[in-house]
This record gives C-alpha cells, structure tokens and sequence, in this order.
C-alpha cells in the first residue's frame, strides 16, 4: 500500500503514462474506446452520504480503508485521501475517469483506492457511500463484469450493505436503486457526426430507455465526438439482463459508424482526406490551441489514423492526447496551476514536442 | 411565493441540475406542466432526478386530486431514523438513509415505478440475509437517539442506547 508521503510522486508517475483504458487494444477499438461498469453500494448502519456529517463520514472512510488494506496486502494499491490532495491532482484523477467530478469537488473526508493498472477504482463517500468501477479498453463487457462483481464479493464478506429484500440494493438517488448497476461503453463516432446522423441514433437509443452522455459522463458535452452510452434503468432486471442490453446495441452502432466512414471515403475521399490533413496541421503547428480545439483536430486525426490515412501515427498515441492535453494534465506537467491563456500556449507546445517524437521528426516538416 | 412568470401563487418548487449547478425554480400549475413538458424535451436530460420527481408529484396531484394541504402534510412526513422530511427529499433528489425507503413507501413506490417500470429486484443478491442489513440500518436510529440524549442530559437512556448499539454492532455479520 503506498500512501500520504508518497502520494506527490505516484500522481506524477501518472501523468507520463495513460490508464489501461485507453492502450487502444480489444475488440472493436477502432470505435469502442473503453467498457465501463461501476456499482453503487451503502453501508447499512450510516445515514446516506447527504445526511452525514463530517464525523461519520469520517468513519465510513477510516472503515472502508481497513477494509482495502486487509483485502490488498500485495502492496500494489494506491490510496488517496481526496481532501490532501492539491485541486489539479484530483482534476487529474477525473481526466484520468478514476474519479467522478461530483468527488473531486465534494467535501469532507473521502477517498479513491485505485489498482495500478488503473482498472479498477473505488470511491468512498461519492454519492453513495462506494462506488466500485472497472474500466477497461476495447468492447468486453462480459471480462468487466466479472471482475467487478468479484470485487463487490469481497468488500460485501468484510461489511454490511443497505439491501432490501424487494428492492435491492439501496442507493441514495432511486434512479440507482436495486442493481445499483451503470454500465457504460465509450465510442468514438466522428463519422456519424460528419454524416448528421447522430442525432437519430440518439433518438433511437432513448426509446430503448438507454441514455447517451459526453465523454465526462453525466451533463458532459460530448467532446471530441465521443459519446457514452448507457443503461438507465438498474431496478427489476438481472445485471446480466442490463449488460446485454446495452451489449446488443453497441455493435449496431458500431456498425452504422463503419458504414458511414466506409460512405465518406467513398463519396468524399479528398475532403476528408484533406479535413485529417488539416487538423494535423493544425495540432503540429499552432502556437497556441484551447481544449475544445484540441479535442475536435484530435478526433478528426483519430478518424484518419483508423482509415489508413496518416500512416505515422499510432491509436494509442492519440488516445494518450486526449488525455494529456486536459487542463489538469498540462497545468501537472508544468509543475503548477495556468492561466487560459498560458495553458493553451503550453498545449500548443506539448502537442508540437510528442508529435513530432511520435511522426520522427516529419510531422513539423510535412506541416510547414 | 409568487410563480417566477406570472403572478398566481407558486405551488410547485423544482431544483434542476444544470452543468452541476443546482437552480431553483418556483412555478404555478400552468407554467409548471409548460416548464416540464418543455424540459422533458430539450433543457434538461429526460432523466433528470428533478423533472422525473416533479413529473411524479403532479401525476399524483391530478390523479388523486389531493388538496395541496394533504400533499404539504404529506412533505412533511419524516423518517424515524435520520430524520429527513419527504420535503427535503424531494428538493435535494437524495434519500437520507437506507430506512427512508421504508419509511416513504407509500411516495416513493409510484416513483420507482415509474423510473425503472418495475418495483421487484431482479439482481444480485448478498449472502447476508437482508434481516442483518436491516438490523444494522436500526444503528442509524439509536446513535442519532443516543447522541439526542446525551445533549439533554438522559443519561440513563443515553446508557440504555450504548448498550443497545454495542449489543447489534458485536453481532455476526454472517
């Protein structure tokens, strides 16, 4: 277990890598970004966490993180206590999806263990008392399934959850309550979107009671085209029931994606070709570029990379951009907090040093 | 309270969660159902803890047609065990304890119901027996009674409740 006094350094051996989530590897990756499922769990012997007070969340925290360092005595698990953290490292950690925003801006005691590999996180005092997620890359929601339910075994032998014998397993809001189950899948859709026919695949999904959110889950705009789909209903089926649900409609979005890029390069090859061109260009060569920017160019450059069509470039280093051009990544690669301004002048800079090492030196040539 | 766009008298109080930030609205019955049909559609996601409960509660007053003063008592009912009012529960969107879900079954039912179109878990289950999560959820009542009487000085019954909670927290988890 590796804690407080080491904290510093272990945030920042995280920002030179990514989480397994986004190696760009599993099925489906050209589309599917990553498969995500998180369970909401109580304790049943403390009020939720809107009626706690500071004392006793406190406790469920102190408990909760006996409970951790008795399952995981390899060593290997990070713990971090939310409220010593400085403001850009717990951003990192939502850039990073290890945390939820609504935890990184809470207060009081509270808490995330996190696996190395950045699989797996537990947030203690979030919404609910936990929440258990398991985050994979690629389309296999089966594999992440499994190993979150076997998680939630092992915490349920050290603890009592709040579960009723007709509604389940309690959560704070009722929109969670019974499964407690969210599973999520992260696709990459620039195509449907070029071809405006994201809008009915929206449409289509909320008719089946599944919900669509932007890359930061709930109330996020959908940046750099990727959209999360996900079940909406958690009480009266089986979790098997809700995985597959939302299983069964990925690959027909996935498939209504490849179609549409397969339409574009056909009806459309030079301006698309020339459209990823020029947002290489532009993420070579700008001297200064703001998040949304970045994120729209990357998506484009994301699109071309799958098709072929910048031969240099590898899925997982754009995957990494996404990323690592956040703000508190860059303002963590600094060594402090940045302006706007200043921070999109280091983003420029950052993007023009990585994608250059990444091209071999010919991506700033090419562009000029 | 007036209705933020008309002059007739606000009956229906809505907090929506727009991009984190909570923002009250207070409406009459007509610019209410404007408000939601409108909401339901665009501004807010169809989700959305607020308009789904506000929906509910103005489900519930055309139906039954129950007089605002019976719904205001009914807001006022409170859970024995943390203390909560359906009020605060409505406004927040967030239960106080695992109890309130017993404790507001009469309220609460039709709205899961209407969120999920089902009222029967069909999951997962504990090892546990769903007796020892409940007895355990009674910790929440004797600590906050415990507490209670220690500030009024009780300290025969404040005795009474330590043992109580030390006599459920010793027992087996199993």
């Amino acid at each position: 277990m590796r804690e407080s006094g080491e904290q510093a350094v272990d945030l920042n051996d995280l920002t030179k890598s990514t989480g397994e989530w986004l190696r760009g590897v599993g099925p489906e990756s050209d589309i599917v970004i990553s498969s995500r499922i998180r369970l909401a769990r109580n304790l049943a012997e403390f009020p939720f966490i809107s009626r706690t007070d500071d004392q006793q969340r406190a406790q469920i925290e102190k408990l909760m993180s006996e409970v951790v360092h008795q399952w995981r005595d390899d060593g290997d698990l990070l713990y971090l206590d939310l409220e010593s953290l400085s403001n850009i490292d717990r951003h990192l950690l939502v850039e990073r999806h290890l945390i939820s925003r609504e935890l990184a801006e809470g207060r009081g005691p509270r808490a995330v263990a996190i696996d190395p590999n950045e699989t797996f996180s537990l947030m203690i005092n979030e919404e609910d008392h936990l929440r258990l997620q398991v985050l994979q890359s690629g389309f296999d929601l089966k594999a992440v399934w499994e190993k979150v339910n076997r998680i939630d075994d092992i915490i349920e032998q050290r603890v009592v959850y709040a579960f009723h014998e007709h509604l389940g397993y309690l959560t704070a809001c009722p929109t969670n309550v019974g499964t407690g189950l969210r599973v999520s899948v992260m696709l990459h859709l620039p195509a449907l979107v070029i071809t405006r026919q994201i809008e009915k695949v929206f449409r289509s999904l909320q008719k089946i009671n599944l919900a669509v959110r932007g890359l930061f889950g709930e109330g996020s705009q959908a940046m750099g085209d990727f959209y999360q789909i996900s079940n909406q209903i958690t009480l009266g089926r089986s979790e098997e029931e809700l995985i597959r649900q939302v299983s069964e409609v990925v690959p027909v979005i996935i498939d209504y994606e490849r179609q549409a890029r397969e339409f574009l390069i056909k009806e459309s090859h030079e301006s698309l070709h020339d459209r990823v061109s020029r947002a290489f260009g532009i993420l070579c060569t700008a001297q200064t570029i703001s998040s949304e920017e970045t994120m729209h160019l990357l998506s484009s450059v994301r699109m071309g990379v799958n098709l072929g069509l910048l031969p240099d470039l590898k899925i997982p280093s754009v995957n990494e951009l996404f990323i690592r051009t956040q703000p508190a990544h860059l303002q963590k690669l600094a060594g402090g907090e940045l302006e706007t301004t200043d921070r999109n002048i280091e983003r420029a800079r950052f993007l023009h040093r990585y994608l250059n090492q990444e091209s071999g030196g010919q991506a700033y040539g090419d562009a000029n | 309270m007036k209705c933020q766009k008309c002059d007739k008298p606000a009956t229906f109080h809505i907090t929506e969660l727009t991009n984190g930030k909570p923002v009250e609205l207070h409406l009459c019955e007509d610019h209410a159902r404007e408000y939601l049909t409108a909401s339901g559609t665009e501004t807010s996601p169809p989700g959305s803890m607020a308009s789904l409960l506000a929906q509910h509660i103005m489900a519930q007053k055309m139906q039954v047609g129950q007089t605002a003063q019976e719904l205001a008592e009914l807001d006022q009912q409170s859970c024995p065990f943390c203390g909560i009012t359906f009020f605060e529960f409505r406004n927040q969107g967030r239960l106080g304890c695992p109890h309130d879900y017993s404790a507001f079954q009469p309220q609460l039912e039709p709205l899961i119901l209407n969120i999920h179109g089902e009222v029967e878990h069909a999951g997962k289950r504990p090892r546990k027996s769903p007796k020892v999560s409940e007895r355990r959820t009674l910790l929440i009542r004797l600590r906050r009674e415990m507490k209670e009487a220690v500030s009024e000085e009780r300290y025969e019954r404040a005795k009474e409740l330590r043992d109580e909670i030390r006599r459920i927290e010793s027992e087996p988890l199993e």
